[in-house]
C-alpha cells in the first residue's frame, strides 16, 4: 500500500467518534465571528452595529487577494464590533451577532437534492473560482488557506492533477470520515468542480486504510465519475501534510520553500473543502457551518457536530455531555497539531476541525531530560530535517545556521517531539527559529 | 655523542633561519594599530554587551579613536561604564565629554501573582519567546511579564534576577548599565531603558497593557486602563501621553512631583527611590508654627 517515503510516526488512533453520525448543533445565543479565520490579510467588516443580518449575509469582505470574506451563520442583529479571544490565544477584531430566529438568505438552495455537474452545463472554470471566492471558502483541514488562491495557479505553472486529502491522519478526529460516509456524492461533485476549475481530468482521493468503510463507499460511488480514483494509503502520521500526501499518491517531491505543490503539478484540497465547494457552487451557500469532532476519553458522548461558525466551543462541549471533571487541557484541533484553548468562550472558526478534551494525566508533558543523541527525531521527521540540531540552533539564536539547515521547511507536525524519549521541547524551539528566520527572509526581500 | 651534536647544530640552524624569516615578515607586514585603541580598551568595562552599538569593547574603542580623529566624541557612550569611564576615555584622547545621563532598565509590569491571577497553566519550554507564541500566556494579560526569565539570561552584568515571590524580574539599579540587552530579549517589550533620574528618582507607569480599560481591568488589579486622570494632573508639564489605552511618562519632561501617582485609581504609576512619605496628619503638624 502507498505511503510517503521519509519519516513519520504512528500515534494511537483513538477514533472514538467514528461510529457517531453527524448531528446538527443547537444555535448559539450569540455568535462571534473573528476577522482572522484564514491565513492572509484579515477580513474587513462591512456591517454596522444594530444591523439586521440573515444566515448567509456578508459580514466582512476579503482584505486582499490572499484573504476571504466572512458571512453570518445566524440571523439576528449585529451587537458590536469589538475584540474577542480566539483559538490562537490572542484578542483580535471580531463581529458579535445576537441570534434571533433562523432566517436564511433567499438565494441559498437549502434542499438536499443532489445537483450534478451535468445539471449545470454552463459552468466554466472562471465562474467556479469566482463563486468559491465569494463564498469565503478556505482550506477546511485546519490550515485555512484561502481556496481560490490555490485554484488560480501562478503564471508558468500547469496543474496536472487534483489530490483530495481525505487522510485525516490526526488521531481522534473523525469529521472527514463521517462526511465521506454520509455525503459521498456531494464530495465527488465537489472534486469534479475543482478538476474543472484548474482544467485537469485526473483526480485522486487519498484515504488512510483505517477507514475501510469510507474507502468502500467512495470507490463504489466514484465509478460513475470520470477521472476520479480513490487511493487507499497506509496509516502513517503526518500523511495529511500536503507534501507528504503528494509523495504518497503520485510519488513526486515538492522542493524546499518557496516551491509549492503546483510546481510539481498538483493541486491539493481537503475533502471538507470539496464538500464546501459543492455547496457554494451548486447551492449558492457560503461557508457558514462545518463539521467538527468533539471528542475525548472521558467525554460522555464523543460526537460529530454540524455546527454554525461563531458558536462558542463551550456550548459544543455541553452538547456532548459537558466538560468532565478530570479534564486537563481542551485542544482546538487534533492532539498532534492542535492548540490548547485559553477559554471556553473561544468561538468556532472555519478551520476548527476538532475539539479534544484531554484528561489531566494525558495532557501533562513528561520531565525534560538531556538529549541522548538517539536520532529518533531525525528518522521521524517527514521533511528530512534534523530537529535536535534546529532546536539547538534556535535556542542559541544562531538564525543564519538555522536558515542554512532549512528550518523554514518544517511543517510543524510535531513528530519529533512525539518520538523524543527525553521529552525535549523540540518543536517549541523550532517554531521560534522558523518564525524568526521567515521574518529575516521577508525583511531581506523587502530591502531588495 | 656525534648524533647529539649533529641534532643540536641542525636544529640550531633551522631555528635561526626561522627567526630571520619571522623577523623579516613581521617587520614588513606589520599592522600598525593606533596605540590609543589599546589604551581606551583597557579602561572600558570589558562586558562586551554591545549596549554602545558596537561589536564589543574593542570595537567601541576603535570607534572612539576614529571619532576623536574627527574631533568629537559626541554620540559615543558606554552605558555600562557611564560618566567616569567616558571621562577616562576622553582624557586618553585629549578631549572632553559633556554631561551623560545614566540609563537604567525598568520592568514595566507589576502583575505579580496577587495582582494578576493565573487563568491558565503553561508547561512548555521554559522560554518567554516560546510562551509568547502560544498566545496570552498564563494570565489574561496579553502584554504582561511571562516570567520565564529570558531577560535574566541576557544580562552580562548580573543586574536582573527573578523574584521567586512575585514571579517578576527585579533590576538592581546599582549594577544595571542600561545597555538594553534585556529590553531586546523581552518578546513583549516590557523592559524600557530610561534615564536613571536624580538620585535614581523616577515616576513610571508600571504597565504595558494596550487592551481597552475593561479588559485590562479584568486581567490585572494594577493595569493601566487608559482613563487619562494622570494626563489631567500633568497638564502643566505635558509629560504624560496616552497611546493605545496605555499611559506613558516622558522622563525628560517629568518634574517628579508624584501628583500622577496619587491620581492613578489603579496604582499603576509607581515612584522609585523617593524617601517614604510622611502620613498626612503628621505632615500638617510639622507645618504648624510652634
Amino acid at each position: 500500500m502507498k505511503t510517503f517515503k521519509i519519516g513519520g510516526v504512528h500515534p494511537a488512533e483513538n477514533k472514538l467518534s467514528a461510529t457517531s453520525p453527524i448531528r446538527p448543533a443547537a444555535l448559539p445565543k450569540q455568535a462571534v465571528f473573528s476577522m482572522f479565520q484564514h491565513i492572509g490579510a484579515p477580513a474587513k467588516p462591512v456591517v454596522d452595529k444594530g444591523q439586521e443580518v440573515k444566515v448567509g449575509t456578508l459580514l466582512a469582505e476579503a482584505g486582499g487577494f490572499v484573504s476571504a470574506p466572512i458571512h453570518s451563520s445566524v440571523s439576528g442583529k449585529v451587537a458590536k464590533i469589538d475584540t474577542a479571544l480566539d483559538a490562537s490565544g490572542m484578542r483580535r477584531t471580531a463581529i458579535y451577532v445576537d441570534v434571533e430566529g433562523d432566517e436564511w438568505e433567499e438565494s441559498i438552495d437549502r434542499s438536499t437534492k443532489l445537483v450534478k455537474l451535468e445539471d449545470k452545463p454552463n459552468l466554466d472554470a472562471k465562474t467556479i473560482v469566482e463563486k468559491i471566492k465569494q463564498a469565503g471558502i478556505v482550506g477546511m483541514g485546519g490550515a485555512t488557506f484561502p481556496c481560490h488562491v490555490k485554484l488560480s495557479p501562478p503564471p508558468g505553472c500547469k496543474a496536472e492533477c487534483v489530490i483530495i486529502n481525505a487522510v485525516e491522519c490526526e488521531p481522534y478526529l473523525t469529521a472527514d470520515h463521517r462526511l465521506m460516509l454520509e455525503h459521498p456524492e456531494e464530495i465527488l461533485v465537489g472534486v469534479s468542480l475543482i478538476m474543472k476549475a484548474v482544467g485537469v481530468d485526473k483526480g485522486y482521493v487519498g484515504i488512510e486504510n483505517n477507514k475501510p468503510d469510507a474507502i468502500r463507499v467512495m470507490t463504489e460511488k466514484a465509478a460513475s465519475y470520470k477521472g476520479i480514483e480513490v487511493v487507499p494509503l497506509k496509516v502513517k502520521y503526518p500523511q495529511g501534510g500536503e507534501k507528504q500526501l503528494i509523495d504518497a499518491v503520485i510519488s513526486r517531491q515538492v522542493p524546499a520553500p518557496p516551491a509549492i505543490p503546483i510546481n510539481v503539478g498538483a493541486v491539493v484540497q481537503n475533502v471538507g473543502t470539496a464538500f464546501a465547494i459543492y455547496e457554494a457552487v451548486m447551492k449558492d451557500k457560503p461557508l457558514v457551518e462545518r463539521i467538527i469532532t468533539v471528542t475525548g476519553k472521558s467525554l460522555s458522548k464523543p460526537s460529530n457536530l454540524l455546527a454554525r461558525l461563531g458558536t462558542p466551543f463551550g456550548q459544543l462541549i455541553d452538547e456532548c455531555g459537558g466538560v468532565p471533571a478530570d479534564t486537563g487541557k481542551i485542544i482546538g484541533g487534533g492532539p498532534m497539531m492542535g492548540k490548547a484553548l485559553l477559554s471556553l468562550e473561544v468561538p468556532m472558526t472555519k478551520g476548527s476541525s476538532g475539539l479534544l478534551l484531554m484528561t489531566d494525566k494525558e495532557s501533562r508533558r513528561g520531565k525534560v531530560s538531556p538529549c541522548i543523541r538517539c536520532a529518533k527525531c531525525v528518522s521521524a521527521c517527514p521533511m528530512g530535517l534534523e530537529p535536535y540540531l534546529l532546536s539547538k540552533l534556535s535556542a542559541n539564536e544562531d538564525w543564519e545556521a538555522a536558515e542554512k539547515n532549512d528550518v523554514v521547511s518544517c511543517i510543524e507536525c510535531g513528530s519529533c517531539q512525539f518520538t523524543c524519549p527525553s521529552n525535549r521541547p523540540l518543536l517549541d524551539m523550532i517554531r521560534v527559529g522558523k518564525t524568526t528566520v521567515m521574518g529575516i527572509i521577508r525583511g531581506r526581500a523587502q530591502k531588495k | 655523542m656525534n648524533v647529539i651534536l649533529i641534532a643540536v647544530i641542525v636544529l640550531g640552524i633551522i631555528g635561526l633561519a626561522s627567526a630571520v624569516v619571522l623577523y623579516v615578515i613581521s617587520s614588513k607586514f606589520a599592522v600598525k594599530e593606533d596605540p590609543r585603541i589599546g589604551q581606551v580598551s583597557s579602561v572600558l568595562p570589558q562586558a562586551n554587551c554591545g549596549g554602545c552599538g558596537f561589536p564589543g569593547c574593542s570595537g567601541f574603542a576603535a570607534a572612539c579613536v576614529k571619532a576623536a580623529d574627527e574631533g568629537s566624541l559626541e554620540g559615543k557612550h558606554c552605558p555600562v561604564g557611564g560618566q567616569p569611564v567616558m571621562e577616562q576615555v576622553a582624557d586618553i584622547l585629549g578631549l572632553s565629554v559633556g554631561e551623560i545621563t545614566p540609563m537604567v532598565a525598568v520592568v514595566r509590569c507589576n502583575g505579580n501573582c496577587e495582582n494578576r491571577p493565573r487563568t491558565a497553566e503553561y508547561d512548555g519550554a521554559a522560554s518567554c519567546r516560546v510562551q509568547n507564541m502560544t498566545g496570552m500566556g498564563e494570565t489574561a494579560c496579553a502584554y504582561g511579564c511571562l516570567g520565564c526569565g529570558d531577560c535574566v539570561s541576557k544580562c552580562h552584568l548580573g543586574a536582573i534576577t527573578m523574584d521567586p515571590d512575585t514571579g517578576l524580574p527585579v533590576v538592581d539599579e546599582e549594577l544595571c548599565g542600561g545597555c538594553g540587552g534585556c529590553a531586546k530579549a523581552c518578546p513583549r517589550g516590557i523592559i524600557e531603558v530610561m534615564p536613571k533620574g536624580p538620585k535614581g528618582r523616577k515616576v513610571v507607569v508600571l504597565c504595558n497593557n494596550k487592551d481597552k480599560g475593561a479588559i485590562a481591568n479584568k486581567a490585572c488589579k494594577v493595569a493601566c486602563i487608559g482613563c487619562g486622570k494622570c494626563v489631567k494632573t500633568c497638564d502643566k508639564f505635558e509629560a504624560i501621553t496616552i497611546e493605545n489605552n496605555l499611559a506613558h511618562i516622558d522622563q525628560d519632561k517629568c518634574k517628579k512631583c508624584r501628583k500622577c501617582e496619587e491620581a492613578c485609581p489603579k496604582g499603576a504609576i509607581v515612584a522609585f527611590n523617593f524617601p517614604p512619605r510622611k502620613p498626612k496628619a503628621e505632615a500638617e503638624e510639622t507645618q504648624k508654627p510652634e
